[in-house]
């Protein structure tokens, strides 16, 4: 065992078979111990990224051309951490979540085995069809998780969430032919000298199906109408995992895309038009998220706006001065980890306190921060993140963002992202009024697990303390 | 145009077919057969613009072999959701406009709700 590379993809899809063979009883042991093992193997990977540079791993010893080669550089590298110390506290809280007899644990567990296999390859690749394939692999095993539950309001959402990943994976692979076309190659690693030299219009074609693809399932608007119903709908310890982890999956194969293989056709238009979509859904998603009724549906909706702030990056980096492209790229990466953690917590708090209520809805709310403190606390810390407060990594990162637009002279991105943390704080603080309300007199809260409520408090803490160590995030990044 | 672009041209129309049928047919299995369509397509295109001089490229046939398994394990699992849909709520349709996708949605869990009402009575 001494690459870890190979083991990340095979010790999930090991443990994911093992637990549908254990069963739900059993399996959800195994998984955690096994999510554990996997966390201490991106430590190690991690550590050898930082001290030798960039790893690399041919598969079956047959590298690129011929062959598939893995590589991980120091995004990568930061986005394979994050997945792992969002996954396991996500786990242990879905142990307790499934405690409460909830339907649809005997799918979860090897469900979440596959998607964290799926994840963990897309990370790794290095050549644009096997992307298509961890794609498509994580696509199948999102709309699984998100299916679990088996009522109609999850199957539908599943259906619609399905039939939107399918199109977007088939829309990205007709993107992938043009390419094997032109060049004969679907390493990134060969083809980005050959796009460097001369850009035809069937890789113009390829690299806008491509894009399209993945905005599809990054859900940007106008391509979010999916993520609500998905994300709101699915059972909380998957919404959690949804939109903490799924969702940054296609997003980091856009980035790495742009500054990498399609950096000759990323021009001023183009990055001018994703940062407009970006603002658009800032401010649709935000005021969208105000009106729900709902809690779940609110968290969801913020993860609309939140995915414009990403998009946000694409004007920063494009074609401004060195110093101007790298603090954004910081501030963007600093900006997915916090949301990561911000958003993971945030669900698994609403699930607690769904629980608790019986049902989702924000106007049942009143009377729970007497009955669960330390939830309301969770929620609230997540909520400080998102609005982008200091001493949070949400923070950190909107003043990366804000200083990168200030050099680059791009005020209107400032004034977006000042006027979406006001919106954030409108719709946090419309729950924490809620939920500080004295009880109802006929309202019956049902007592919870207690330990259901500490992996939820982790990752909001984590999420609060990643301003304390974004210079450890920020040296894994630059290296490699 | 020589035979090879043939086949990519006629892989880009399947294409173009299946996409659109994706998004505009209300029927479900109707979506799913649309959903194959486009995946011929595509697998046309790969094979049709992998050919150079008439001389086949193994390379490409085995993406579509990979492409083949994934879009089996797709339909499979769209298939399995659909039944289960049918199963619950007797249609298996989608409606095209989102506001009233949402309007049939809400009357599809009401509905589903009062039926668990009626069989816990």
């Amino acid at each position: 065992m001494s690459d870890p590379i190979p083991w990340l993809i095979l010790l999930p899809l090991l443990w994911g078979l093992l637990s549908f063979l254990l069963g739900a009883r059993r399996g959800d042991q195994v998984a955690v111990v096994c999510l554990v093992i996997q966390l201490a193997l991106v430590a190690l990977l991690v550590g050898q990224v930082v001290s030798e540079g960039r790893q690399y791993y041919a598969v079956g010893g047959w590298g690129a051309p011929l062959g598939i080669n893995l590589h991980v550089d120091g995004l990568a590298s930061v986005m394979l951490l994050l997945t792992h110390v969002v996954i396991l506290p996500l786990g242990i809280y879905a142990r307790y979540y499934f405690s409460h007899d909830v339907k649809g644990v005997g799918y979860f567990w090897p469900m979440l085995g596959f998607m964290s296999a799926a994840i963990n390859t897309l990370f790794m690749s290095d050549d644009i069809f096997n992307i298509y394939v961890t794609i498509e692999l994580l696509g199948l095993a999102a709309v699984g998780l998100v299916g679990i539950a088996g009522n109609t309001e999850s199957i539908l959402a599943a259906i619609r969430y399905l039939l939107v990943t399918l199109l977007g994976s088939g829309v990205y692979l007709a993107g992938v032919a043009l390419i094997y076309g032109s060049y004969g190659s679907v390493s990134l690693t060969v083809l980005e000298p050959l796009i460097e030299n001369e850009v035809s219009v069937a890789v113009f074609l390829a690299a806008i199906l491509m894009l399209v693809g993945l905005l599809l399932k990054t859900a940007l608007f106008p391509f979010h109408f999916w993520l609500p119903s998905a994300h709101g709908g699915a059972l909380t310890p998957v919404s959690a995992l949804l939109s903490a982890l799924v969702i940054k999956a296609s997003f980091y194969l856009i980035l790495r895309m742009w500054l990498g293989v399609y950096a000759p056709l990323a021009t001023i238009p183009t990055a001018q038009l994703l940062g407009g979509l970006g603002a658009v859904a800032i401010l649709w998603g935000s005021v969208m998220a105000f009106n729900q009724t709902r809690l779940k549906m609110l968290i969801a909706y913020s993860t609309v706006a939140q995915i414009g702030y990403f998009f946000l990056l694409f004007p920063l980096i494009t074609e401004v001065g060195s110093g101007a492209a790298e603090i954004a790229m910081q501030g963007g990466v600093i900006q997915l980890v916090a949301h990561a953690l911000a958003k993971a917590a945030m669900f698994a708090a609403s699930g607690v306190m769904i629980l608790s209520m019986g049902k989702d809805n924000i106007a049942l709310l009143s009377g729970i921060s007497s009955r669960l403190p330390l939830t309301l606390f969770t929620f609230a810390l997540a909520g400080v993140t998102l609005m982008g407060l200091p001493p949070t990594g949400g923070f950190i990162a909107k003043w990366l963002m804000v200083s990168s637009a200030v050099i680059s002279g791009q005020w209107i991105w400032v004034v977006v992202m000042i006027l979406g943390g006001l919106l954030s704080a409108g719709y946090v603080f419309k729950v924490l009024r809620q939920a500080l309300l004295p009880a109802a007199a006929e309202m019956k809260f049902r007592p919870v697990n207690p330990p259901l409520e500490w992996p939820a408090f982790l990752l909001a803490f984590m999420s609060l303390s990643l301003s304390f160590v974004s210079g450890n995030v920020l040296n894994i990044l630059g290296a490699g | 145009m020589t035979g090879t672009l043939i086949y990519a041209c006629v892989g880009a129309v399947l294409f173009v077919c299946g996409v659109t049928g994706l998004i505009l047919l209300p029927h479900l299995l109707r979506k799913v057969l649309a959903f194959n369509i486009m995946g011929s397509g595509i697998f046309l295109m790969l094979v049709g613009l992998g050919q150079h001089d008439n001389i086949s490229d193994p390379i490409p046939q085995a993406m579509v072999l990979t492409g083949i398994v994934v879009a089996v394990a797709a339909t499979a699992l769209a298939l399995a959701f659909v039944r289960r849909l049918f199963y619950l709520t007797g249609k298996a349709q989608s409606v095209a406009n989102l506001k009233s996708l949402d309007q049939t949605e809400e009357k599809l869990i009401t509905m589903e709700r009062n039926k668990e009402g009626d069989a816990s009575k």
